[in-house]
């Protein structure tokens, strides 16, 4: 499943200034690891030492907060958008 | 001599960075994991994207010096990330707003003491001027062309508002469902207003994105936060001055994000560490519309763990259902022995007509809430009324509207006759106060 991720400036260290990738991957953790394969470390940035997203890591997949779907294992059909955005909320 | 020092960074050696452009701070401190970086555009913390603080090296600062200072947020500009010259540009001059002594609503709820900061007196009618002002300054020293920001209504009215004074182009972002209200109070300042079909956390995803991608682009309370942020900590300095250098026993603020209920926290930790008033405990208690209240279902179930929910209030400016600062908030409030508390929107229009009503003072939804918060907990037992208390209004009634206008009208319609009137029954003895 291809799909398209958004990357914030925060992590476009890892990919050469890109600020949206393609990777692989049938649900969220297979397309963060298909990310971390092409550009490593970036996985560590959004997931803490537990394996889980981090507190002020927001993940959509289209247009929904994960948190609100199936966290990790939420699917990611081809051609599927997904945004990396640091939680910041307050206006 | 420092007089109180956060731990803090290397000072900024950014090239473009005119000297003092934000006055003692000294660098940006990630409030998760402590990591530290240069003063600049930036808001998450590039190891574990925790939020961003300014850290400082404040200089001795005294009472004389602060009480001799304009009646404005600027009285306070060497406790903020703002130039020394910061009153030579113009801007809204927010702040040093009236702290009025509720005796009637203290009657009403059974509290000894009770104080109303009433922040509704404010340019734009709300506390986001404060914010909105700090944000300003930080934008004109980053040279950014653009000042933006996603908002529940408040914040879109003070942007906009500055943005016009101080000669900037000006963009707002508003969820298409906000108030007409608050719409029209922001597109009078601005031909750009950009309504988005969602609801306030659709409208703060599209800005972080947009963030990203436009050089140039000041979002207030994205890409410039830690400096937006701090402008909060004049709500603290100022009830503690207008106390008469004291803080108060017990305090309410109303929770969207959480981050003026930190900010207030911390002002009056830094007064404490600056020797400005006398260290006391004070007890920091949360207001929330149960229709968004993901901190308050938080503290009652005695975890950190703040599930995000989708917003079902009419409190819209305190409808934010992912709260990027409600685990701070859980720990100010737990670690001061206060709480966090909701409401439901019934209780949060009855908490606007009991202001009204007992102090004259119309304010927002978010307002009610707070007051009704107050009431509640003064029920539950959870506030000692015996305590002195301050409760905060954020902001302006006639911005809502809609909240109360089917709960409020004529007693009576009648013919201009004095017999009319008598049929009314409206005597000295049953019109109420």
């Amino acid at each position: 499943m291809s799909v398209s991720v958004r990357i914030p400036t925060i992590l476009r260290t890892y990919t050469g200034g890109d600020s949206e990738v393609s990777a692989e991957g049938a649900d969220l953790a297979g397309v963060l690891d298909d990310l971390d394969a092409k550009f490593p470390g970036i996985k560590g940035r959004v997931l803490d030492e537990a394996g889980k997203l981090r507190r002020f890591v927001n993940v959509y997949v289209g247009n929904d907060d994960v948190r609100f779907l199936d966290n990790l294992a939420t699917p990611t059909p081809d051609g599927t958008q997904i945004s990396v955005i640091p939680a910041v909320a307050g206006g | 001599m420092s007089a109180a020092t956060t731990e803090s960074a290397t000072p900024s050696t950014t090239p473009f960075l005119r000297e003092g452009a934000f006055g003692h701070a000294t660098g940006l401190s990630c409030r998760e994991c402590g990591h530290k970086i240069e003063l600049g555009p930036h808001y998450a913390c590039p190891e574990c994207f925790g939020p961003l603080e300014i850290a400082y090296d404040f200089p001795a600062v005294t009472r004389e010096q602060i009480e001799a200072g304009p009646a404005n947020i600027w009285r306070y500009k060497a406790l903020l990330p703002v130039p020394d010259d910061i009153e030579q540009s113009p801007n809204m001059e927010p702040g040093f707003t009236r702290l009025l002594k509720a005796h009637n609503l203290g009657r009403e709820l059974g509290i000894d003491n009770l104080w109303v900061k009433d922040d509704s007196t404010n340019p734009t009618h709300s506390f986001k001027d404060r914010v909105v002002a700090c944000a300003l300054s930080a934008a004109r020293e980053f040279g950014s062309k653009v000042f933006a920001c996603p908002s529940t209504g408040n914040l879109a009215n003070a942007v906009a508002a500055a943005g016009a004074r101080a000669g900037m182009k000006t963009v707002v972002f508003i969820p298409s469902n906000l108030e007409r209200a608050k719409q029209v109070n922001s597109a009078v300042y601005t031909d750009s207003l950009v309504a988005v079909d969602g609801n306030y956390d659709d409208v703060n995803k599209l800005a972080s994105e947009i963030a990203g991608e436009e050089e140039g682009w000041a979002f207030v309370n994205v890409n410039v936060r830690p400096y937006y942020a701090e402008g909060s900590k004049t709500l603290g300095y100022e009830i503690a001055e207008q106390l008469g250098w004291r803080l108060p026993d017990q305090i309410v603020i109303p929770v969207a994000s959480g981050s003026q209920l930190t900010k207030v926290d911390k002002a009056f930790r830094e007064l404490v560490k600056l020797g400005l008033v006398e260290d006391k405990p004070y007890k920091v208690f949360g207001a929330q519309a149960t229709g968004c209240s993901p901190v308050s279902v938080a503290f009652k179930g005695g975890t950190d763990a703040i599930r995000p929910v989708k917003p079902d209030t009419i409190a819209k400016s305190l409808a934010i259902g992912n709260p990027a600062d409600g685990i701070y908030v859980l720990d100010v409030c737990r670690r001061s022995g206060g709480a966090v508390e909701d409401i439901d929107d019934d209780a949060v229009r009855d908490g606007i007509l009991l202001l009204a009503r007992t102090e004259g003072i119309f304010t927002e939804t978010a307002g009610g809430t707070t007051v009704g918060v107050l009431k509640k907990l003064v029920e539950t037992g959870q506030l000692d009324p015996t305590l002195e208390t301050v409760v905060i209004n954020t902001g302006m009634g006639l911005k809502t509207l809609d909240a109360v206008s089917d709960r409020v009208g004529p007693a009576a319609t009648i013919p201009p006759t004095y017999a009319a009137f008598a049929a009314t029954g409206l005597t000295e003895e049953n019109v109420n106060r």
